[in-house]
């Protein structure tokens, strides 16, 4: 794990200074690169067909699926699939569960991470909080599968089988990698800002609240991206812990739906579409800041 | 006038004593964490404990035992491991993982740099690109996966009707099914892995380049010299991440063909499901996550060994 940590402090310094270097219409002045634009360009499309054969497939009827490839344009378009995927899998119900604990962990897993990284960060000389980081990061090595049959014995004993207990393990398994995420980050805060608000006679939260968590901003964009994105598209934690159907995610409402109707593509599409459409249009909006986020916490 | 002076002497001595004091009063503190820091760990720590380490050790137990995930049980001792080395179906599935995970591995390796490579070079619309090859990871992959079951199932037969293996759909072939696993897994891993080694390769000096080709460098030797040195460490972290995060493979495999056909595509982490949950094997289920668990360590480890003796060699 030693070795884990120097890799990413290592990758860590070189960061600003690439940041710095690639800044606007930078200073690069080699000729563009037609090759490497055309094969760029290609291989993109292999991420876009997929996109777009779920696009038409969803806005067809059967008899139009079934008499081509699924790639030709759709004519009519049948919007008709949607309000049916709608009905059919419930998605409202699932829509609103996903939302809840993706939401629900994002806010927990923020108060909760940032506090506890803050106070390993600032007392890692001593043995205790050393070892409660080891402690935690030892579970980067202990994959979902391994806990996965004792966990939902544990989860439903405890009355923990429903969304509020998924927020709960959502939070207490993103701890490990965001502490690791946070600390290098608050060991780079000069120590004085805080020795200063403690002459004037502020207690350790109040330093947290008001000095500390306000400048950990670009960390809590990277975590609550991470967090958010894990949280919304999981499927197997929702699968193996929540037993109430009234309690469905997204994706699992897709699974279940996909067993029961397995050749009704057209509905089954445009309910896809819908479950990914939400996390998709955030990104399209934001992939700039998504993008920058999630590279800062990984190679932090 | 005169009395001032004591009275900025007195003042001098009592910050200096003041001074001291709060030096002291700092170093005592110092011996011992201020207890609010105690109070931001415990309940993390308590939580970390009840919903992660408590598992671990109840499943150590469980695999001691013949517990069927319900009604009685008994100490069984160390059977259930030695049992788990004589079932097929269980080799199978650590054949299968491996296979899958190695060539998965080494593709997404492979793609992304090449593909890293190419937005870090002057290209139209880079950034665009660049965000067009980050979607996948947006994306759930168990539904985009059923989109790519249609793919395979229903509108590749009828495009290449002309080769037979994709024609009688791919992902029925007991052979050849896992490919297709491979590049779906591969489709959605790519979009992490190229950003990591974009990141990677914006470090290298531009110089660096320019002083090589007129050294007259062929491209491929800037590479192989320049390139892929300075980039070492993200390719460590690359490996090590996809191999350890394919080797759990589930999401995909129950997208496209759910372990069959028969049980030909079934992975560790399916079995350890599949068997736990709805076939009376909780017990012997645990015993392999046990082992899975030994075997991710070990080979994550030797991958760090291995890698970061050759990043020290060049």
């Amino acid at each position: 794990m030693t070795d884990a940590v120097a890799t990413f402090g290592q990758a860590e310094q070189v960061v600003p200074e690439r940041r710095r270097r690639s800044k606007p219409s930078d200073d690069d002045t080699r000729k563009i690169n037609w090759w490497a634009t055309a094969l760029i360009a290609v291989c993109a499309l292999t991420v876009v067909v997929p996109l777009y054969l779920a696009v038409v497939v969803a806005l067809k009827t059967p008899d139009q699926l079934a008499s081509g490839t699924g790639f030709e344009w759709p004519n009519p378009i049948r919007w008709a699939n949607f309000s049916e995927a709608w009905s059919r899998t419930n998605f409202s119900q699932a829509l609103t569960n996903t939302a809840l604990i993706t939401v629900g962990s994002v806010v927990f897993t923020l108060l909760t991470s940032s506090v506890v990284a803050y106070a390993l960060a600032r007392n890692m000389h001593r043995p205790f909080f050393k070892g409660v980081f080891f402690y935690l990061l030892a579970a980067l090595f202990i994959p979902f599968p391994i806990i996965m049959l004792p966990l939902v014995k544990q989860t439903a004993f405890l009355g923990l089988d429903n969304q509020g207990g998924m927020i709960l393990l959502y939070t207490i398994y993103g701890l490990s990698l965001n502490i690791f995420i946070y600390t290098a980050y608050i060991r780079s805060i000069p120590i004085e800002l805080e020795e200063a608000a403690r002459v004037d006679g502020a207690s350790t939260w109040r330093v947290f609240r008001q000095i500390i968590f306000p400048l950990l901003m670009p960390m809590n964009a990277t975590v609550g991206i991470l967090t958010c994105v894990w949280a919304w598209n999981d499927f197997i934690m929702p699968l193996v812990v929540l037993t109430d159907p009234a309690a469905r995610t997204l994706p699992l409402a897709q699974y279940v739906f996909q067993g029961q109707f397995n050749t009704d593509y057209t509905v089954a599409f445009a309910s896809y579409l819908m479950a990914m459409a939400p996390l998709l249009v955030v990104y399209i909006f934001s992939q700039r800041w998504v993008i920058s986020g999630v590279t800062r916490g990984s190679i932090k | 006038m005169a009395a001032s002076v004591p009275a900025v002497r007195a003042g001098t001595t009592s910050t200096r004593e003041s001074k001291a004091t709060r030096e002291t009063a700092v170093r005592v503190k110092n011996k011992r964490a201020h207890s609010t820091y105690y109070w931001m760990v415990w309940p993390a720590v308590i939580a970390f404990a009840l919903f992660h380490t408590v598992p671990v050790i109840t499943g150590v137990f469980y695999s001691l035992t013949n517990y069927a995930g319900y009604g009685e049980w008994n100490f069984v001792g160390l059977s259930n491991y030695v049992n788990l080395f004589k079932d097929d179906r269980v080799l199978q599935a650590y054949g299968f993982s491996f296979l899958f995970a190695i060539v998965a591995t080494v593709l997404t390796n492979a793609i992304s740099l090449a593909i890293a490579m190419g937005l870090n070079a002057k290209i139209v619309a880079r950034n665009f690109f660049r965000g067009v090859y980050f979607v996948p990871y947006v994306l759930a992959i168990l539904v985009i996966g059923y989109v790519f079951q249609f793919f395979f199932s229903s509108s590749l037969p009828k495009i290449l009707s002309g080769i037979p293996l994709i024609r009688d759909n791919i992902l029925t072939n007991e052979t050849w099914a896992w490919t297709a696993i491979v590049g779906l897994a591969v489709w959605q891993a790519c979009a992490f892995t190229i950003i990591i080694y974009l990141s990677g390769l914006q470090t290298i000096p531009r110089e660096l380049y320019e002083a090589a080709s007129l050294d007259g460098a062929p491209a491929w030797r800037q590479f192989r010299s320049i390139t892929f040195p300075l980039i070492s460490a993200f390719f460590t972290i690359n490996v090590v991440l996809s191999l350890k995060g394919f080797l759990q493979v589930f999401d995909p495999i129950v997208a496209l063909t759910n372990g069959g056909p028969g049980t030909a595509t079934e992975s560790v982490t399916l079995l350890i499901f599949r068997g736990g949950f709805s076939g009376g094997e909780f017990a012997y289920q645990t015993a392999n996550a046990v082992i899975f668990f030994i075997v991710i360590t070990i080979v994550s480890l030797f991958q760090f060994k291995v890698l970061q003796r050759r990043e020290a060699d060049f």
